[in-house]
């Protein structure tokens, strides 16, 4: 008989009339790898939040190791051996690794004997899990996959036996995927206890032994990974079934609408990150632009949706140039040309996390009729049409009056996505459609997009997703360092070939 | 990060009432042990306070013209809040608003009275917000920030007005700093004329017609901020200004906007003071009023509706302040400029201090209430 090293009883929590976890229980053994999935708004990260002494739950017990514990603070967990890697990576990007894990743990004025006996510890640590982190170098110059070994290296040097991931894999390319799994085994084998939070049921079956899945604040299910598979998992965390992969019909792709020129384009600090980019897109065609973050993508979409000044090139829409080295239109009138974009960053360019979700879902829109007229704003018009687009894209909570930051991710997304597809653009730029949106969320998302080409859309979307890409689009494109490197019809390519290209060495 | 309160368990009383109400009790008791240092008893200041600013009529007037003051350069400060510049220029713009009003109303005093108030309120607004136009375009254009500049426009506006007032506008006649009188006819009504109307003889006061515009003003800044294109784009670029860039929505307009409608607010604090009061320009009228007014705002949360009570707060102060100063021989006039410093201290920069703790004691009892 294993026994649980970490065990929840009865957790709850609300957030005002948000009851994020309802009646939790949850037993996770000792040695294992332990997957935890739910559409997000589920209250996943908040059980993991409450775990690791962010948030104090409003009642039920946490026991460790047979132990009752009350978990105050970070650092309440951590002293119980608890570690977290956030999906946001928590480093000083201009200090060291060696720097970053003993930040706050330094235990003496100024260094000397203790940094030294941290160092020969960490370098154990490195070898005995196969890290191969070099403690000096700085984070900044290290890679998005390497920055999250050094979370886990710190939360090791702290002591940790349970490791709490939060959607590890989002921001890395499939061959970081397969790094980062392999250290995961390997700890393992040393008798390690993590915890995966994922909506990607592929690496649960890839890598857990035991998978809990919840829905709407509510533990549906425990399961043993080898007995169950994708389709009953996507099942219980939607509380329905699910199409993993989108039906699409072939595309009948019409003239070039959209069309980019020897694009190039420099970031805020002049450092030029689109070098000599062209594209076309086609009227009923969605071209997915791929690539690892981080590699000219977002600037290339600030560029074509009217935010972000180019450097040379041309972009036209429908044979007009929108944008040259001189000159280029605002996002207000190219929506008024037919453009729509779905920006990548929803919280910090999508939307006013601030106002009121009926003040976004006007957002960009607002200075036109029915919702302003000589100025004023008219709220019943607004209200009336928030309550409709919400009912239609299913938004929850249906509550137009409510400040849009308590939205979940996937219904800020939907927000946007209302806006942006409600007047029918005949080109849609769409970044990041999914990131952080749970499956049941991402199939209506996607059935809109496709629907949206269907109706003849021209739409270039942009997505680190290489599943997301490969199920949408009709013609993939992949982006490095700033060019596109290579152009692919979607049905004769595997994900490995562009694994490769958006790793450069194709 | 641990002690966080859960904000949407907050009801809006205890963020809005309770927590306002508790920086303001913790500022009295400070300034209470003030006044009890300088030898004095600080309850029978209290009482002074309450006395001179509601126990006879002319006081209460008095409290209700220091508020209108407070109401115009509150406001000002807020709708620049919404749009996050922080115009602490009111003091200059105020003091320019001024000018504005007295140049007018000299040069067209052979106009119809009613046309030459709304005129000279016009000129108020005009050379206010044309004082904010400098540093919003330098902030809009150059980023130069707003704080900076206000604050050096407010130097500039004081030496010039002085400059203006010993050399060009002066009345000649006399030895001060200050301009002829306008003609009386242009004065505004006052509170005193009202209550003669109505057989209640009042000695002096400068309670105006400014009063009601100033409550006018408050329904249009609501308006503009909640009701209006312009307010919601301003509050978009307050919020997140690379969204509004995203949503077709110019920052550089909209903060030159802001300024210009703050400073032109600020600038309305001349026809209080000049078509109500004085008459005429006087060196230093503004007198701190457009400082103050930003602990209005920060205390009233940038919302007219908390702006409003702020200022009758300050209003009372300002007036019982200077009852007390007169009845009690140890606290001076400077004295409660200290008082107004710690309540500006407790409910602008302390604002969150207790906040926390404060917020959680409620949220704790309503929790076990609902247990229970």
């Amino acid at each position: 008989m294993v026994s649980p090293i970490l065990e929840l009883k009865d957790i709850n929590k609300s957030f005002g009339h948000v009851h994020a976890n309802k009646n939790i229980n949850l037993q996770i053994n000792k040695g294992t790898i332990h997957g935890i999935i739910g559409e997000n708004g589920a209250g996943k990260s908040t059980l993991m939040s409450i775990v690791f002494g962010l948030y104090q739950t409003d009642s039920g017990t946490i026991k460790i190791n047979g132990k009752e514990i009350k978990l105050k603070s970070p650092r309440d967990s951590i002293l119980s051996g608890i570690g977290m890697v956030h999906q946001h990576f928590m480093l000083v990007e201009n200090f060291s690794v060696l720097e970053n894990i003993i930040l706050g743990f330094e235990g003496e004025l100024v260094f000397g004997k203790n940094l030294e006996k941290a160092k020969k510890d960490l370098k154990n640590l490195c070898d005995t899990y196969k890290l191969n982190i070099d403690l000096e170098s700085t984070i900044s110059d290290l890679s998005v996959g390497f920055r999250q070994r050094v979370e886990i290296l710190k939360s090791l040097y702290r002591g940790a036996e349970i490791l709490i991931l939060d959607e590890p894999t989002g921001v890395l390319t499939p061959q970081e995927v397969d790094e980062l799994f392999k250290i995961l085994r390997s700890l393992k084998e040393e008798g390690k206890t993590i915890v995966l939070i994922t909506h990607k049921l592929n690496e649960i079956m890839d890598l857990t032994s035991e998978v809990s899945v919840m829905r709407q604040g509510e533990m549906v299910g425990h399961k043993k990974t080898e007995s169950t598979n994708k389709e009953d998992l996507a099942e219980m965390m939607v509380g329905r079934s699910v199409l993993l992969r989108i039906n699409k019909s072939a595309t009948k792709p019409g003239n070039a609408v959209f069309s980019v020129r020897d694009l190039v384009v420099k970031d805020d600090l002049d450092v030029t990150r689109v070098k000599n980019v062209n594209l076309d897109i086609h009227e009923g065609e969605i071209l997915g632009l791929a690539g690892v973050t981080g590699n000219g993508q977002t600037e290339l979409l600030e560029a074509l949706s009217g935010i972000r000044k180019i450097e040379s090139g041309k972009i036209q829409l429908f044979n007009e140039t929108i944008s040259n080295k001189n000159n280029f239109f605002d996002p207000k009138l190219l929506k008024e040309k037919g453009l729509a974009h779905v920006p990548e960053d929803r919280q910090r360019m999508g939307l006013v996390t601030d106002f009121k979700a009926y003040e976004n879902l006007i957002f960009g829109y607002h200075h036109q009729e029915p919702f302003s007229k000589s100025s004023v704003l008219k709220e019943k018009e607004i209200l009336s049409f928030s309550k409709k687009v919400m009912e239609e894209y299913d938004v929850r909570p249906r509550s137009p009056n409510l400040i849009t930051s308590n939205f979940s991710g996937g219904n800020q997304q939907k927000i946007i996505l209302s806006r942006e597809l409600n007047e029918n653009p005949k080109v849609l730029l769409v970044g990041q459609p999914t990131r952080g949106v749970d499956i049941g969320a991402i199939e209506f998302i996607h059935q809109r997009l496709i629907d949206m080409r269907d109706k003849g859309a021209a739409i270039l979307l942009v997505s680190v997703e290489l599943e997301e890409v490969l199920s949408l689009s009709d013609r993939i494109v992949v982006m490095f360092d700033g060019n596109i490197v290579g152009e692919k019809i979607n049905k004769d390519v595997t994900d490995r070939e562009l694994g490769l290209l958006m790793a450069g060495v194709a | 990060m641990a002690t966080a309160v859960d904000k949407t368990k907050v009801p809006w009383w205890v963020a809005n009432l309770i927590v306002p109400l508790v920086n303001l009790l913790l500022a009295l008791l400070v300034s209470g042990l003030f006044i009890f240092i300088a030898g004095e008893n600080p309850l029978q200041a209290v009482r002074l306070i309450i006395y001179g600013s509601f126990g006879y009529i002319e006081g209460f007037a008095y409290t209700l013209y220091y508020t209108t003051n407070f109401v115009f350069t509150g406001l000002a400060f807020a709708v620049a809040f919404h749009c996050r510049l922080f115009n602490i220029g009111g003091e200059g713009q105020a003091y320019i608003g001024g000018l504005g009003v007295f140049l007018v109303a000299i040069n067209l005093s052979f106009l119809p009275v009613p046309l030459v108030w709304l005129l000279a309120t016009a000129g108020a607004v005009v050379f206010g917000a044309a004082w904010a136009y400098i540093p919003a375009y330098l902030q809009a254009k150059r980023g130069s920030h707003v704080v900076i500049t206000t604050i050096m426009f407010n130097f500039i506006a004081s030496s010039l007005m002085v400059f203006l007032l010993v050399d060009v506008i002066r009345d000649f006649k006399q030895m001060g700093p200050h301009t002829v009188a306008l003609p009386k006819e242009l004065w505004f009504p006052t509170f005193k004329e009202l209550a003669h109307l109505f057989g209640v003889k009042i000695r002096y006061s400068p309670l105006n017609l400014s009063f009601l515009i100033a409550i006018a003003a408050s329904f249009f800044v609501w308006f503009l901020i909640w009701k209006t294109k312009w307010g919601y784009e301003m509050r978009a670029v307050g919020h997140n200004t690379k969204a509004a860039i995203y949503a077709g929505i110019s920052p550089h307009k909209n903060i030159i906007i802001a300024m210009l409608i703050s400073g032109g607010l600020a600038g309305m604090l001349g026809i209080n003071e000049i078509l109500g009061v004085h008459h005429k320009i006087v060196a230093g009228f503004p007198a701190g009023y457009g400082f103050t007014g930003i602990a209005v705002a920060l205390m009233g949360r940038n919302h007219p509706i908390g702006i409003f009570p702020a200022a009758f707060l300050f209003g009372i102060l300002y007036q019982g302040g200077s009852e007390v100063t007169f009845d009690m021989p140890n606290i001076t006039r400077y004295m409660f400029v200290a008082v107004q410093g710690v309540i500006i201290l407790f409910s602008g920069a302390l604002e969150n201090l207790f906040r926390p703790q404060i917020e959680s004691f409620f949220v704790n009892r309503i929790n076990k209430e609902k247990m229970a």
